[in-house]
Order: C-alpha cells, then structure tokens, then sequence
C-alpha cells in the first residue's frame, strides 16, 4: 500500500522541515528577546524602532517576506550568506526570513510575559539599586520565560507549519515532497495522510511537551 | 509594567540615553546606507521602475486591483462559511454526548496541527480529481478549502473560550426558567459571547489575508502576491513591486488589527462581571488561545494552548 514512498526521500523531507523549525526557532528566540527588550527600554528611538518593526513584519504576509529574500537579497543583491549552491543559498534564505517574520510574534509573546510579572517585583529590584538591564535580566524576563511557555509554544508550533512556506522558494522541505508526490502519483489520498501524520507527529507532541513544561516551570502567585 | 522597569532619569541617565539613542540611529543609518548604496549598484531605485506607481493609475488598475479583489474574494469566502462551521464545532467540543465531543475535538485538533498550504495543496489535487471543476477556478476553491478546515478549527476555539469566559449566573439563571440546553446556547450563551469574541474574529481575518498570499506562491491563485509576477514582467521591476504589494498588505492587515485593538478596549470598557465564570479554571487557559488570537499572532493557534494570563 505504501510502496510508492519507495522513491521519495520522505525522512529527507520532514528533516529539512525540522531543521528550518529548529534553526529559525533559536534564531527568532534571540532576535526577539532583543526586540521585547527595546519595547520596553528606556531609549525612545528604540522603543519606536521595535514597536515598528513588529507592526510591519507581521502584517506582511511570510510568503511576501521569503520571494523578497529569494528575490532581493539573494538574485538583486547577490547575497549568498556564505553558501555557494542554489539548494544551500535557498535555505539559509529561507531560515532568515523565518527569523524576520517569527521574532515579531516572539517579541509580542515575551512582551505579554512581562506584563504578567507583578509590579512590585521590578519596584523591588530598582529599590535595591539594579539598573534597566539588571532588572530585565536578573529580575523581569526570568519570570517573564516562565509565564511565557505556553504563548511560545504557539509560536513554536505555528514556525513548525510556516516551514512550508519555504517551499515557495523551492527548499525541499515536506510540502514541496507532497506536491512532487501528488504531481507523480496517483495516490492522493495516501499521500496526504502521510505529509499530516508526519505534521501531526511533529506539532502534538511538541504541544504537549511544552504544555506539560509550562505548567511545571509557571511561578505560583 | 514597563514605564516601572526604570527609574525616572536624572542628567546622567539622560545623556547615556541620548548617547544610545545616537548609536542606534548611527546603525539604523549605516544599515540604510547599505541598502541604499548596494540597491543603487544594481540600478533598482532608478525612476523609471518606480513611475508605474506614482505617476499613473494603470499598474493599479491592471495588475493590483484584480489581484485585490481575488484574495478580498477569497478571504470573504472562506470567513461565511469557516463562521458557523467553526461555531459548531466549538458547541460541539462543549457538548455533553461523548460521541459528539471526541469526533468534534479530534477534527478541530486534526486541522489546527496541519499547515494550511498542505491542506491547499491537497484541495487543489482533490478538485482536479474528483470534481469536474474548470481548471481556472481549482486555485480559488482549493484556496478557501484549505483557508476554511484551518480558520474553523481556531475558530471553533475562539467560540468555545468565548461561551466558557461567560458568567456561570447566565445558564443557570437561564436553566431556571426551564429553557432547554439547545436553548440556553442559543438564546442566552451564543448571542453574549458573539461580542466577547468580535476581536478575535476579526484578527483572525488577518491570518486569511496573509494565508492566501500562499494560493499566488505555491498554487496559481491569481491573488494580489500572484500580481507580482505579471506586473513586474511588463514594467521590469520585481523588487519596487513587491516593496507597493507588502505596503499594501500592511495597510490592509494593519487596519484590521487596529480595528480589533479598539474593538477589544471598546469591549473590555463595557464589560460588567456578574459573577464566577462557567469554565472556571478551564478558561484561564483556554482563553489564552483567545488572547493569542486577540492579538493577532498570525496563525500562532496551535495544538496544546496551555498559556493563558495568570492573575
């Protein structure tokens, strides 16, 4: 029944699919951080950049912001980000506009996470003395983290299905497999069952891990 | 929360702010620079690839509106009819019969876990199948296809935190008349939570809009994204029209939220409590699906919404 997977890289596929969720993950967290961090900072121009940035990245379409990398960056601008062939360019393009478009949403997440930790709690830290970043690193964004799982985790599994997006630019991750699939075989029904176990495989569990760990780690107030 | 972040500022923190504000903008103007210069290197700010724009109509009216109008079509669409589908799933998530509720929840968490170009892909190949659908118009129903099993599943979870957050007092006062259970639902719950949920509603439009930029990208859908390619083919200009396509979307998708941000603080101004909610606990976290869609992170809904604001 399932021989016609015999010529198809499927592992291959939802590989590349976990590689660009797991690198833009990392990436966006980081990118985010900063950017939640400049929301809520002292420096206006910075205050404005992030509030900025976050209205206009997410109001764009991913698809929009993957062909502009595809299109601008790499065949206008001729950047390659280091890589030197047309399948590596592509997916490292693909992974940076991940970035872009996912750290709004991180930024939006941790932002709401701060306004969960209780005033007094940053009252205290300046009461003692520790300046903006002490009180965001040592303070604020650790019980901002904590409160901040759940949302993240959306955010997690929302990156885990934006992959697909990259197919547009031709990165050989599950949903580009699934239209070659549909294209050459006759089973469609059988082929679509298996890209959604495959899907379903990668977003449950990870809803259910994150949710198990978000309780555990939530602060009891 | 976060004006108590820092301390009000004396001279000395003024003048580190102000040197800070000038790194920043010597870096926000060194990455402008950048870009301008290595645009300029290939000829990409030249006028005659921005006139299409500015000094006529034509590239409007040719290319963009009948781009605009497919995916406002599209997305109009696929709202009818993922409204009542997903009301009815989220009631029947909440329904007292087992045979009711797994089959309901299985399906709305199927659809949530699946990205929506899988579910377009499959449409697409399910109408040149089974259907005797004209090829020209497979892109447009396999896009509201895939647009609505995704939109009815986080929807039938907005409805379902809506009715939750509603003040227990309403259906047992409800009960107490005697009405029955389909129509405590329909005459007491559903009309208030209609309201309660109109943000989230309409940030979810938001998500629509993005989403079929997917049907121009990936499978032919003549959208407003798809434009790009005929239009940029006769004025030789593929970044100046994508640049005019993504500022058209951030106007679009920028108003809805805004929409739905005043709709909430309009909402939230009015409401009055009359007592302990129906779902209790449940509805902490529940409505942290509802808070994520409220503010509209894209299609961040997924499988396992445990956050939820903590009081």
């Amino acid at each position: 029944m399932f021989d016609f997977l015999e010529g198809y890289d499927v592992w291959g596929a939802f590989w590349t699919t976990v590689q660009l969720t797991l690198l833009a993950a990392v990436g966006s967290l980081l990118w985010g951080t900063v950017l939640a961090a400049m929301r809520v900072g002292p420096v206006p121009l910075m205050r404005g950049f992030g509030t900025a940035y976050v209205n206009i990245v997410r109001n764009i379409p991913l698809t929009v912001i993957i062909l502009f990398s595809s299109l601008g960056l790499n065949q206008t601008l001729g950047i390659s980000l280091g890589a030197d062939d047309f399948k590596t360019i592509n997916f490292r393009l693909a992974v940076l506009s991940l970035i872009v478009y996912t750290s709004a949403f991180v930024c939006e997440a941790i932002r709401a996470g701060i306004n969960t930790v209780p005033v007094g709690q940053a009252e205290a830290a300046r009461a003692i003395g520790l300046n903006f970043t002490q009180v965001l690193m040592l303070v604020v964004l650790p019980q901002a983290f904590r409160a901040t799982v759940g949302p993240l985790t959306n955010v997690l599994i929302a990156l885990t299905k934006n992959t697909t997006v990259a197919s547009a630019i031709g990165v050989g991750e599950a949903a580009l497999l699934m239209k070659e699939m549909i294209e050459n075989e006759a089973q469609l029904l059988l082929i679509s069952a298996v890209i959604a176990f495959g899907f379903c495989c990668l977003t449950v569990p990870t809803g259910l891990i994150f949710g198990w760990v978000g309780k555990k780690v939530a602060v009891k107030r | 929360m976060s004006s108590v972040l820092y301390d009000a500022q004396g001279p000395r923190a003024k003048r580190r702010n102000v040197l800070y504000t000038a790194l920043f903008l010597v870096a926000l103007a060194a990455l402008g620079w950048w870009v301008y210069t290595s645009l300029d290197d290939k000829g990409q700010l030249a006028w005659p690839l921005w006139k299409p724009f500015f000094s006529s109509t034509e590239a409007y009216s040719t290319y963009i509106w009948p781009g605009l109008q497919n995916t406002l079509e599209a997305g109009a669409l696929a709202m009818v009819i993922a409204l009542p589908l997903g009301a009815a799933l989220g009631i029947a998530r909440m329904s007292d019969h087992a045979w009711v509720r797994v089959p309901g929840t299985i399906v709305v968490e199927f659809f949530r876990a699946i990205p929506v170009l899988v579910l377009m892909i499959f449409g697409l190949a399910l109408f040149a199948k089974y259907t005797d659908v004209a090829a020209d118009d497979r892109p447009f129903y396999a896009v509201v296809t895939g647009l609505v099993l995704y939109n009815a599943s986080v929807l039938a979870e907005i409805v379902r935190a809506g009715i939750l957050a509603l003040p227990k007092g309403q259906s047992e006062a409800a009960q107490a008349i005697g009405l029955r259970k389909g129509q405590v639902m329909r005459l007491i719950l559903l009309p208030q939570s209609i309201t309660a949920m109109l943000p989230a509603i309409v940030s979810q439009l938001v998500v629509i809009v993005k989403d079929t930029a997917l049907g121009g990208a990936v499978l032919t859908f003549p959208e407003l994204l798809a434009s790009a390619h005929p239009m940029s083919g006769y004025y030789g200009n593929i970044l100046a029209s994508l640049t005019v396509l993504a500022l058209i979307y951030v106007i679009i998708n920028f108003s809805l939220t805004s929409f739905a941000s005043w709709l909430e603080a309009r909402l939230r101004r009015r409401r009055k409590s009359t007592g302990p909610v129906l779902g209790g606990q449940d509805v902490v976290n529940i409505a942290g699906t509802a808070a994520t869609a409220a503010d509209p992170t894209g299609s961040t809904a997924g499988i396992g919404d445990f956050g939820g604001t903590r009081k």
